[in-house]
């Protein structure tokens, strides 16, 4: 009973704090995308910015005081229900995610997701569905004509590749013969050139698309198109509910990364390292892997130590600013003689019966969350590469050309399993 | 203990009110709705029958049931909004031209 | 297995149960009883999580998540659609008497009282059998019905085909 609650509470945890990672990325990336900074100005103390990391922070607390404001003659409980909903929906997907290898602890035989269900994949695409309720929702309690169009026409754009995303999703499970996710990404193996975007590329990039299309990005972003109908089915909420809305579409992007990673490139495996490989050799694995991270702080430590000599030589700005760089070297040095005494104190490392499971576990998840992050970088570089779908252009895509490849597709992978 | 009894008389609740939901109301989508709720009475008694006999035939009925409520949604709707545009009401009262 | 374990987790059974079926009830009166047909259409969603529920109680695992994937998922988007589309108000109040209100509670009464005949039956307690772990699955689902019941499949297929060309042509403006 503990263990499930954990199993819920630590993914919501990590993936909650994720968000305020994602936008960060998401405003730094797009600046050196366009040939700017980005923000950079919030520090606390003056002192630690982060690179404008504390801009995420900043953001937290703007929108936790802001005016609530309620527009006249709305539904007032749809209007609040709304931004729950796209929330809740969003969240409640991570339970299916395994995030590492089952484990067997005391005999029994533990999962690393909250929800080990028979039908994982009709989950996914269920739980899809429901993320249309949100925006519907949001969009007809506004009482405002601009919203209602940005929600119907978001609404039938997701309905629309959800079906995409079915079809694709279906070429997955004729491969691997069951929906359990677990079963699909042990399928998968450990070698890259077995991983099922390269044995299924249509499904991979349909499903790439689909998924665009259901978290509402670019180059599918028409309903909440910020120069046509101001801000869709959003545009009439503010503070909190708006930080919901607006953290449910990042959460959307990390869900979208999640299965596109689980179910095309090999969720939590390794690459070229199976699960039986570290768990025969967990100490070595830790040891390696300690002393990478110690080699990345001291080099992280020593360059920002140098930076920050220069800054403060030069008085670059003047200010308090100057000792950023000094600080945070000093931090990461400090991290890495930490981590190079538990290194030597514990060379001979002994792990116990479940000590190599909990180390594979560890390295599995982190692997995993790596790959979440790839493509969650992927998603917001093509939003700031790509221009914007016309609407009448996304649902041609949808069912005049995706459509018929996604079913094309079932028609070749069958025929492949049959005679090959 | 839950046995069977407690499924078939949930059953018999949701179909009664989906019956009285079908005569009482005006709203031609509200009626439609009761009848959802009357399927899926229908499919609970399915599903309760099948684990009880350790039978998945009545699974297999009862994803019949949603696929055709399913296909009967989709054109009754389109019945309705093709009135709706015709006659600019949704209640069954004024849908009577085939009286008298 | 000792005894205490057993009862308890027989008695949590019973809590879920009858959780999720007033869940189901009390949404299902909301279905019969809102004003708003918007607030009709999701007190029907709600209960159709619950209904939902209900079948994974029964070891309906495939079932439970497909109603939750057609039903909830679809049939009641379309709904909600065509609400929002048709810009549909809330009823008046006059057509709702108290008349109306007596007929609905006889009928809901007459109806369960001759379901709840099921109650002379009380001597027999139709107790489940202890299924296996597979049953219900989406596999052995799947088996029967491209097995024994392949016919009915392909039909309904064909179905659901003839419902979207129907749909189409129904709800256009000019044929």
């Amino acid at each position: 009973m503990i263990l499930t609650l954990a199993k819920i509470v630590v993914p919501l945890f990590v993936i909650l704090n994720i968000i305020p990672l994602l936008i960060w990325l998401e405003r730094k990336g797009s600046a050196y995308i366009q040939d700017r900074r980005g923000p950079n100005r919030a520090a606390i103390f003056g002192v630690i910015r982060l690179g404008g990391l504390i801009h995420s922070l900043n953001d937290v607390i703007k929108l936790l005081f802001k005016e609530d404001i309620i527009p006249a003659r709305v539904n007032r409980f749809f209007y609040h229900l709304a931004p729950f909903t796209a929330m809740s929906v969003a969240l409640m997907t991570f339970a299916v995610i395994p995030f590492a290898a089952p484990m067997y602890w005391k005999g029994k035989l533990i999962t690393f997701q909250a929800a080990d269900l028979n039908a994982g994949l009709l989950f996914i695409l269920a739980i899809a569905s429901l993320g249309v309720y949100g925006v519907m929702l949001a969009g007809w309690s506004s009482n405002n004509k601009y919203s209602l169009l940005g929600g119907l026409r978001s609404s039938a754009q997701m309905i629309s590749y959800e079906v995409v995303m079915s079809l694709a999703i279906i070429s997955i499970l004729m491969m691997a013969g069951s929906l359990e996710l677990n079963q699909i990404i042990q399928a998968q193996g450990d070698k890259v050139w077995k991983w099922n975007f390269l044995r299924q590329p249509v499904a991979c990039l349909l499903f790439i698309v689909a998924m665009f299309a259901e978290s509402n990005r670019l180059p599918f972003d028409l309903p909440e198109g910020e120069s046509e109908l101001v801000a869709g089915f959003h545009v009439e909420y503010s503070s909190m509910k708006f930080a919901l809305f607006f953290m449910a579409e990042y959460t959307h992007m990390i869900i979208a990364s999640a299965f596109l990673s689980a179910l095309f490139f090999g969720g939590w495996q390794v690459p070229f390292a199976s699960t039986e490989f570290l768990r025969g050799h967990a100490s070595q694995v830790l040891r390696i892997v300690l002393a990478g991270a110690i080699l990345v702080h001291f080099v992280a430590g020593i360059g920002l130590l140098s930076r920050g000599k220069t800054n403060v030589l030069t008085q670059k700005w003047g200010d308090r600013r100057d000792y950023e760089a000094i600080i945070l070297g000093n931090g990461a040095l400090l991290i890495a003689l930490l981590l190079g005494a538990v290194l030597l104190y514990f060379w001979p490392i002994r792990l116990g019966r479940y000590g190599p499971q909990i180390v594979t576990a560890a390295l599995q998840a982190a692997v995993f969350l790596g790959k979440i992050l790839f493509f969650c970088w992927v998603f917001i570089w093509v939003r700031w590469t790509l221009p914007r779908f016309r609407y009448d252009q996304l649902m041609r895509l949808g069912w005049k050309f995706m459509l018929p490849l996604g079913l094309a597709n079932i028609l070749a992978t069958g025929a492949a399993l049959l005679w090959l | 203990m839950v046995t069977l009894q407690h499924y078939l008389i949930l059953s018999a609740l949701l179909f009664s009110i989906g019956l009285a939901g079908l005569v009482i109301r005006r709203n031609i989508l509200i009626i439609f709705m009761s009848i959802e709720l009357i399927l899926n009475a229908a499919n609970l008694v399915f599903i309760a029958f099948s684990r009880y006999r350790a039978n998945l035939d009545g699974q297999v009925a009862a994803f019949f049931v949603i696929a055709v409520a399913a296909a009967e949604a989709a054109v009754g709707l389109a019945i309705v909004i093709a009135i709706f545009r015709n006659r600019s009401t949704v209640k069954v009262d004024e849908l009577n031209l085939m009286r008298n | 297995m000792p005894e205490g374990r057993v009862r308890g987790h027989l008695k949590m059974e019973l809590i879920f149960f009858y959780i999720f079926a007033g869940l189901a009830v009390a949404t299902a009166l909301g279905v019969v009883a809102f004003k708003n047909p918007i607030s009709s259409a999701f007190a029907l969603v709600v209960s159709f999580f619950a209904i939902s529920a209900v079948y994974a109680m029964l070891q309906a695992h495939f079932l439970a998540v497909i109603q939750v994937l057609v039903y909830a998922g679809a049939i009641m988007v379309l709904f909600i659609f065509v609400i929002m589309l048709l810009n549909l108000q809330p009823e008046e109040l006059e057509e709702r008497g108290f008349s109306t209100v007596f007929k609905g509670a006889a009928i809901v009464v007459l109806t369960a009282f001759c379901f709840g005949l099921i109650f002379l039956f009380r001597q027999m307690v139709f107790v489940f059998p202890k299924a296996d772990a597979s049953f219900g699955t989406v596999k052995e689902v799947g088996k029967l019905l491209f097995t024994t019941y392949w016919f009915p499949f392909e039909y309904v297929s064909i179905l659901l085909l003839v419902a979207i060309i129907g749909g189409v042509v129904l709800a256009k403006r000019e044929l």
